[in-house]
């Protein structure tokens, strides 16, 4: 680290933090809840706290994202942040955007759109924190000595994903079209712009931390967002199969959407064939695992399992079953979940001074973490499998087949505990390196590349 | 070997051809020829039944079309499997809706919102969903 604006990224991974805890609490909840422990029904139904789940997941992944690039780009762009006061005003108003919509979930101020909960109103609101975001990125880039490529494609990113927040907000008497252009936040960030935030920072990160050559690694980052785009563009139609719109979806879908794993088996081969090529060893060993982590469990969250269900002939069986919840878990936690936690891993002794890099701690949040994911991630898929079995294939009733399958819950909640214990050592870890300091970055003697 | 600017003009032309494609596929199969949603017979009622689903986050447990939370029914085919007394009840009783032990919140509607989402889940029966509908179908379990 060398520019102490880029100290104010502790607050956003601070806050992602936050939220990420209570995003968990409202998992168990759930969990709970399915297996026929729902005493909050009255307070927090089911629907409450399925919003809360996945909207903080986003938050809290956006927060992260916006930390990383408060923290990369003036680094990147060789330049102090513009202005570290609005970076701070930008960060409390998008807490309270965030909390406002979540106390609304509990008070039915919602809006029942999956995974775009959020109300209109609020959506304004959420509009203009980004502008302001995106207005204190681009600015110090324009100001910025070097213009690289990974600060473009991570910059990218950030700019299509606020665009396309926008046809998620237009309201739409058909419920048809409603989904349809809901999609265009959904899928395309997930399965599009927001894996170019995620090459963006990986690009960082493994210039960093393996001293490979920045113009050899940004070529193949560009190779891998190519993919990305290619493939994911189209592969949106892979949700208009069964939606009510033409037949033709079907195989353009099919076809674009079989191809999407490309870019992350892309993405897994580079983090690790950067890694071997590498002559430098950074000492900071706990950033390198959730670096290569990220690459690889994305691969299998999002590229195997994504591709498991996303042929027409499976998903018709599949769609809208726990094997969704089984693929939306292991993705979302190895793409996005990962990434995030590698940057904070990466910056946190930079900005603190402390080089707390390989500590027992950080370790054992690592491997509970991951395990504890991959166990919830299987019982999902047993799950789901069987519900498809016995629901879609021998016409059960959804009753019968849910209490059924309710024992695979418990061996999830088993999981989870596991994966909540890892998460918990992660916040202490963060907590110990305590705050950020400019000591840290007179001190720093950061190598460059 | 694969230069720099090679590996950017593939990502820049890529992304250029497919977004035109993904636009024209969005036009063609938007446009009114291609309906299969019945579209002219989107109602008052109709609308009125989206938005209740809406702001009662009802996709929080139930999917429709496939879409939504995995804790309830899928309701695509709700109108044809349950009928319009039935429906109403559910969404008119005072107290928790629970038939199997698990529990709907209880939403005491009025009789004109009961009625409009009855409308709206009689249209989202009628679509063509290439062929889900028969998954999620009464009818399928007689073949
Ligand atoms: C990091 C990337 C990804 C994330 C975070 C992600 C996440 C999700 C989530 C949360 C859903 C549930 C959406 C809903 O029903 O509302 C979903 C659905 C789906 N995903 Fe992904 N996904 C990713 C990549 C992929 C890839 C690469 C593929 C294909 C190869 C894929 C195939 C699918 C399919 C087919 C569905 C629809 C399931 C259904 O019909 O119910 N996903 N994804
Ligand atoms: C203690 C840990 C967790 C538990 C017990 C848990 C449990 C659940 C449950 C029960 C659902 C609802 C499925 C349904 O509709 O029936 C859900 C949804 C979801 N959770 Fe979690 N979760 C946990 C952690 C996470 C984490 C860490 C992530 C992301 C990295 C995540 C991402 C999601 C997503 C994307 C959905 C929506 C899936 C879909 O609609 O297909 N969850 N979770
Ligand atoms: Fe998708």
């Amino acid at each position: 680290m060398k520019y102490k604006s880029q100290k104010v990224a502790y607050w956003f991974f601070a806050l992602a933090i936050l939220l990420f805890s209570l995003q968990i609490i409202y998992g168990f909840i759930m969990g709970f809840a399915r297996i026929g422990m729902d005493g909050l029904h009255e307070f927090i139904p089911f629907n409450t706290a399925r919003a809360v789940h996945t909207n903080l997941l986003v938050v809290w992944l956006l927060t992260g994202f916006m930390g990383a690039a408060y923290y990369i780009i003036p680094e990147e762009a060789q330049t102090e942040l513009i202005s570290v006061k609005l970076a701070f005003v930008q960060l409390i108003s998008l807490a309270l955007v965030g909390v406002v919509a979540i106390v609304g979930f509990h008070f039915n101020y919602w809006e029942g759109r999956k995974f775009l909960e959020i109300p209109r109103e609020l959506d304004y609101l959420v509009v203009v924190n980004v502008l302001l975001f995106l207005g204190l990125i681009l600015g110090t880039l324009y100001k910025g000595k070097r213009r690289t490529t990974t600060a473009l494609v991570l910059t990218m990113g950030l700019v299509f994903a606020a665009l396309l927040y926008l046809p998620g907000m237009i309201w739409f008497d058909s419920q048809v079209t409603d989904s349809f252009f809901r999609w265009w936040v959904v899928h395309l960030w997930v399965e599009g712009v927001w894996e170019l935030i995620m090459g963006g920072i990986l690009s960082y990160l493994l210039i960093k931390l393996t001293g490979v050559d920045r113009e050899v690694i940004e070529k193949w980052l560009y190779v891998i967002v190519g993919l990305t785009f290619l493939s994911g563009i189209l592969g949106t139609g892979h949700h208009y199969y069964f939606i009510g719109v033409n037949k033709i979806w079907l195989v353009v879908g099919g076809v674009f959407s079989a191809l999407e794993p490309l870019a992350f088996l892309a993405m897994a081969l580079f983090a690790m064939y950067m890694y071997k090529k590498g002559e430098k060893s950074h000492p900071n060993k706990i950033a390198l695992f959730w670096t290569i982590g990220a690459a690889i469990v994305s691969f299998i969250g999002a590229g195997l399992l994504g591709f498991a269900h996303t042929l027409p002939q499976t998903n018709i069986y599949t769609h809208g079953t726990l094997v969704t919840a089984m693929h939306g878990h292991y993705a979302f936690w190895g793409a996005y979940a990962m990434i995030v936690l590698a940057i904070i891993s990466y910056a946190l002794p930079n900005m603190t001074g402390r080089k707390r890099y390989n500590v027992n701690t950080g370790h054992y949040a690592f491997w509970l973490t991951n395990i504890g994911m991959l166990g919830m991630t299987v019982a999902f898929g047993v799950a789901g499998v069987a519900q498809v079995y016995l629901e879609r294939k021998m016409k059960l009733d959804f009753m019968d087949v849910q209490n059924e399958i309710s024992i695979h819950f418990v061996v999830l909640l088993l999981c989870a505990t596991m994966f909540a214990t890892g998460v918990i050592l992660y916040i202490i870890e963060f907590l110990r390196f305590g705050q950020p300091t400019d000591e840290a970055v007179l001190g720093e003697n950061t190598t460059e590349e | 070997m694969l230069s720099k600017s090679q590996a950017r003009t593939f990502f820049l032309g890529g992304t250029l051809v497919t977004f035109l494609a993904f636009i024209g596929l969005t036009v063609y199969s938007l446009s009114p020829q291609n309906d299969q949603t019945n579209h002219d017979q989107i109602t008052e009622g109709v609308i009125r039944g989206k938005h209740l689903w809406e702001v009662n986050n009802c996709m929080g447990c139930h999917t429709i079309m496939g879409e939504g939370g995995y804790y309830a029914p899928e309701l695509t085919k709700v109108y044809e499997r349950r009928g319009p007394d039935f429906i109403k009840a559910v969404l008119k009783t005072p107290i928790p809706w629970q038939p199997r032990g698990r529990k709907m919140v209880a939403y005491e509607m009025s009789e004109e919102d009961a009625q409009a989402l009855v409308e709206y889940f009689q249209w989202i029966g009628e679509l063509d969903l290439n062929g889900f509908e028969r998954i999620v179908s009464p009818l399928s379990q007689d073949k």
